[in-house]
C-alpha cells in the first residue's frame, strides 16, 4: 500500500517498553498457563505433553469448592470492613485543604515502604496471646483469658484488612473528592436532612469509587496466600494457597494452572461487571 | 405597606481576619425582585448564602417574617436556591431532580407527578422528564434548576448569578423570562449578580455592595440617576467622574473648581468649600467647538469607538485625563485632535460629597470599563 502510515519514533519510545513488558511478563506467561492447564502432570513438577480436560474438571472438586467458598467469605468480610473503615476516612480527608490531604494520603502510603511480611510479623506480635492487646485487656481486667486474635480467621481478616485498606482508601478518596459540594448544599436547600442527602446523593455518586475499591480489595484477598499462611497459622486456605500448594507442594502444575485460570476468570467477570456499571478502568489506579 | 419578608440586622461575616460582610442591615419586601449587585468579593454571595443557611453570620440577626433564622438549618427554611453552577443531581433524571424537594418530604406520588408536570410547564421544559442533566444545554439546565427550586413553593427564591454561564443573547432572553416568572408567581426573588445591566433590567430594587458594605439600596432608576456614592456612580452604568471643590454656591447652583478647569452643577445639600465628586453619565456629556459659559474644560478628540448603537467618543483633557461620551453615530465624526470644550446641563451632573482629601490625580476615570464593553460587543 502506498499510503501506509509511518510509525512515529517518539510513539515507539513511549509505548515500546510498556508493550515489551506486558508481552514478556503478562501475555507469554498467560499463554504458558493456559497451555499447561490442558497437559498432564509429571511426577516431580513440570508437565508431560498431552491434551486433557481433566485438570479443568478437577478445579470443581468438592474440596476445592469449599476453599473457594471460604475464600469468597473471607474476601467479602475483608472488603466490607475495608469499606466501613475507608469511607469515613476518605470522606473526612476529602474535605480538608490541599496540604492536609497530601499529608494524610502520604500517611496512608508510608507503610508500603516496609516489606509487608515484616509488617505482618509485627501484627502477630501485637495480636498473639502474650501480645500487647491481650496484655492491656487482661491488665485492665476486661478479660480473664487471652483472646485468640491470630492463627485463626480473625487473624487472617485483620491481616487482609490491614494489607488491603490503602487500596480501598485510594479509589474512594478520588471519587469522594470529585463530589461537587454544591450538590450537598442543594440537597439541604431542598429540605433533605444530612442522612437523606448522604443516601440519595453522596452514596450513589461515590458508588464507582466503592466498586473500584471492591475490585482492588476483593480480588487480591482471594489470592494473598502469605497473609493466610502467617496470620492463619496455615489452617486457613484461600484460592491463592490452593494454587501455590499445587505448584510447590503437590507438584501438580497443570492443576495449579487450571486453578489460576479459574481465578483469572472470576477477576475478569468482576471487572466486566464494573465496566458495565459505568466504572472507568483508570479509576482503579487510585488517585 | 406590609411587613418585610426578610430583615437583615447588623449582620457581619468574617472568615478569620477577613471581614466579608460588614454590619449589613436591610429589609426585603414581600414579592419584590431585589438584586444584590457588586464586583466579585463584595460580599453579595456570602449574604445570599447566609439567607440560604449555608453560612452563619458572625454577628447580627436575620429574620424571615419576624422569625429569627440565623441558626435554622437550610433544610428547615422556607427558602430555596438556584445555584450558580445549577447543582443538578447528575445521577437523577430531570423528573427526579425536580421532584427531589417533594420526595424528601414524602409527598404522595400522584401529587409529585402533577406538581413536577406543572413546574416543567412553567419553565417550558415539558417532555424532558427522562433525560439526564448532562444531556441538556446550559439554558435548559438553568430552567430545570429554577423548576427544582420552585417546586417547594418557597417564600423566597435565592438566585446566585444564575445566568453567569450563558451566552449574551440567551442571558438577555432569560432575564425577561425570570422577571416574568417572578411577576407571575409573586414570590420574593433575591438575585445576586455582578452585571449591572442585568440588575437594572430585572430588579424592583438594587442593593449595591462593595467591600462588604451596602453602598446604596434603591430602585434601578434612582441608583442610576442619583448614585449616592462614587462607587455606585462608577459601577452602575458608565460615568465620567471628576474630583473637585465647591467654590461658589448660589441657591442650589454650584460653581466647582476641578483640577483642570471649572464647571457647573446643581445640588442642595453640599456647602461652599466642600470636596466633592461629580458624576456625569456618558449620554449627558456634550461637546462644543467653542467655550461654553461656566465651563472651562478643554480637550482634544482622541478616538471614536463604534459600539453598535452609539459612538463612544474619547476626549483627552489638557492634563491627560480621558473622558468619554456617547454620541449618535449619525452625528458626523470630528477629526482626531480637534479642540473641543466638554460641558453638560448643570442638572445632569450628580454631586457626591467626597470622603477623600483634595489631591488631584492625573488620571482617575478608569478607561477599562469601555474596553470591557467593546469586548462584549465584539463577542
Amino acid at each position: 500500500m502506498k499510503n501506509r502510515k509511518k510509525i512515529n519514533p517518539g510513539f515507539l519510545i513511549m509505548v515500546g517498553p510498556v508493550s515489551l513488558w506486558m508481552l514478556l511478563f503478562v501475555l507469554i506467561p498467560f499463554i504458558y498457563i493456559v497451555t499447561i492447564s490442558f497437559m498432564k502432570r509429571s511426577t516431580y513438577g513440570g508437565v508431560k505433553l498431552g491434551f486433557t480436560f481433566e485438570n479443568l474438571l478437577q478445579v470443581f472438586e468438592l474440596s476445592n469448592l469449599k476453599v473457594f467458598g471460604q475464600s469468597v467469605l473471607i474476601a467479602g468480610i475483608t472488603t466490607i470492613i475495608c469499606i466501613l473503615i475507608a469511607y469515613p476516612f476518605a470522606y473526612f480527608i476529602a474535605q480538608k485543604t490541599a496540604i492536609t490531604k497530601t499529608v494524610f494520603m502520604a500517611l496512608v502510603m508510608v507503610p508500603f515502604m516496609i516489606n509487608s511480611l515484616i509488617r505482618l510479623f509485627s501484627w502477630i506480635n501485637i495480636l498473639r496471646r502474650e501480645g500487647i492487646i491481650n496484655r492491656i485487656l487482661m491488665g485492665s481486667g476486661i478479660i480473664s483469658e487471652p483472646l485468640q486474635l491470630v492463627y485463626n480467621i480473625v487473624g487472617v481478616i485483620i491481616g487482609l484488612v490491614y494489607t488491603l485498606l490503602p487500596f480501598m482508601i485510594m479509589p474512594l478518596y478520588s471519587s469522594i473528592e470529585k463530589l461537587d459540594l454544591s450538590l450537598l448544599e442543594a440537597c439541604s436547600d431542598l429540605g433533605a436532612k444530612p442522612v437523606t442527602a448522604f443516601l440519595k446523593v453522596t452514596l450513589p455518586l461515590t458508588m464507582p469509587g466503592i466498586f473500584a475499591g471492591f475490585i482492588m480489595t476483593f480480588i487480591p484477598a482471594l489470592g494473598l496466600f502469605f497473609v493466610t499462611d502467617l496470620m492463619g497459622g496455615s489452617k486457613i486456605l484461600v484460592m491463592g494457597n490452593l494454587i501455590r500448594n499445587q505448584f510447590i507442594t503437590a507438584k501438580n502444575w497443570p492443576l495449579g494452572a487450571a486453578l489460576s485460570l479459574f481465578l483469572i476468570a472470576i477477576t475478569l467477570l468482576i471487572v466486566k461487571l464494573y465496566q458495565k456499571s459505568g466504572g472507568r478502568m483508570d479509576e482503579l489506579g487510585g488517585i | 405597606m406590609s411587613e418585610p419578608i426578610i430583615k437583615i440586622e447588623n449582620v457581619c461575616k468574617a472568615y478569620g481576619n477577613n471581614q466579608v460582610v460588614k454590619n449589613l442591615s436591610m429589609t426585603i419586601e414581600e414579592g419584590e425582585f431585589l438584586t444584590l449587585l457588586g464586583p466579585s468579593g463584595c460580599g453579595k454571595t456570602t449574604t445570599l448564602r447566609m439567607l440560604a443557611g449555608f453560612e452563619r453570620p458572625t454577628s447580627g440577626n436575620i429574620y424571615i417574617q419576624n422569625k429569627e433564622i440565623q441558626d435554622t438549618k437550610p433544610y428547615n427554611r422556607e427558602i430555596n436556591t438556584v445555584f450558580q453552577n445549577y447543582a443538578l443531581f447528575p445521577h437523577m433524571t430531570i423528573f427526579e431532580n425536580i421532584a427531589f424537594g417533594l420526595t424528601v418530604k414524602k409527598v404522595a406520588k400522584d401529587e409529585i407527578t402533577s406538581r413536577v408536570r406543572e413546574m416543567l410547564d412553567l419553565v417550558q421544559m415539558t417532555g424532558y422528564e427522562t433525560r439526564k442533566p448532562d444531556q441538556l444545554s446550559g439554558g435548559q439546565k438553568q430552567r430545570i434548576a429554577i423548576a427544582r427550586a420552585l417546586i417547594n413553593r418557597p417564600r423566597v427564591l435565592l438566585l446566585d448569578e444564575p445566568l453567569g454561564a450563558l451566552d449574551l443573547k440567551l442571558r438577555k432572553q432569560m432575564q425577561f423570562e425570570l422577571k416574568d416568572l417572578q411577576r407571575k408567581l409573586g414570590i420574593t426573588f433575591v438575585y445576586v449578580t455582578h452585571d449591572q445591566e442585568e440588575a437594572l433590567t430585572m430588579s424592583n430594587r438594587i442593593a449595591i455592595m462593595s467591600g462588604g458594605i451596602l453602598e446604596q439600596l434603591d430602585t434601578p432608576r434612582v441608583v442610576y440617576e442619583t448614585p449616592k456614592t462614587k462607587f455606585v456612580a462608577d459601577f452602575v452604568g458608565e460615568s465620567n467622574i471628576f474630583y473637585g471643590q465647591v467654590v461658589e454656591k448660589n441657591e442650589d447652583d454650584l460653581k466647582i473648581e476641578l483640577e483642570n478647569g471649572s464647571v457647573l452643577a446643581t445640588n442642595s445639600y453640599v456647602q461652599e468649600k466642600d470636596i466633592i465628586d461629580i458624576s456625569v453619565r456618558l449620554e449627558n456629556l456634550k461637546l462644543s467647538l467653542n467655550p461654553v459659559e461656566g465651563f472651562s474644560l478643554k480637550g482634544y478628540i482622541k478616538e471614536y469607538v463604534f459600539v453598535g448603537n452609539v459612538h463612544k467618543v474619547i476626549i483627552s483633557l489638557l492634563n491627560g485625563k480621558e473622558i468619554k461620551m456617547n454620541q449618535s453615530p449619525k452625528i458626523p465624526v470630528l477629526p482626531e485632535n480637534t479642540e473641543v470644550y466638554p460641558y453638560w446641563n448643570k442638572e445632569d451632573a450628580v454631586v457626591i460629597l467626597s470622603t477623600g482629601n483634595l489631591v488631584f490625580k492625573a488620571i482617575d476615570a478608569p478607561v477599562y470599563h469601555m474596553e470591557k464593553e467593546v469586548e462584549a460587543y465584539e463577542k
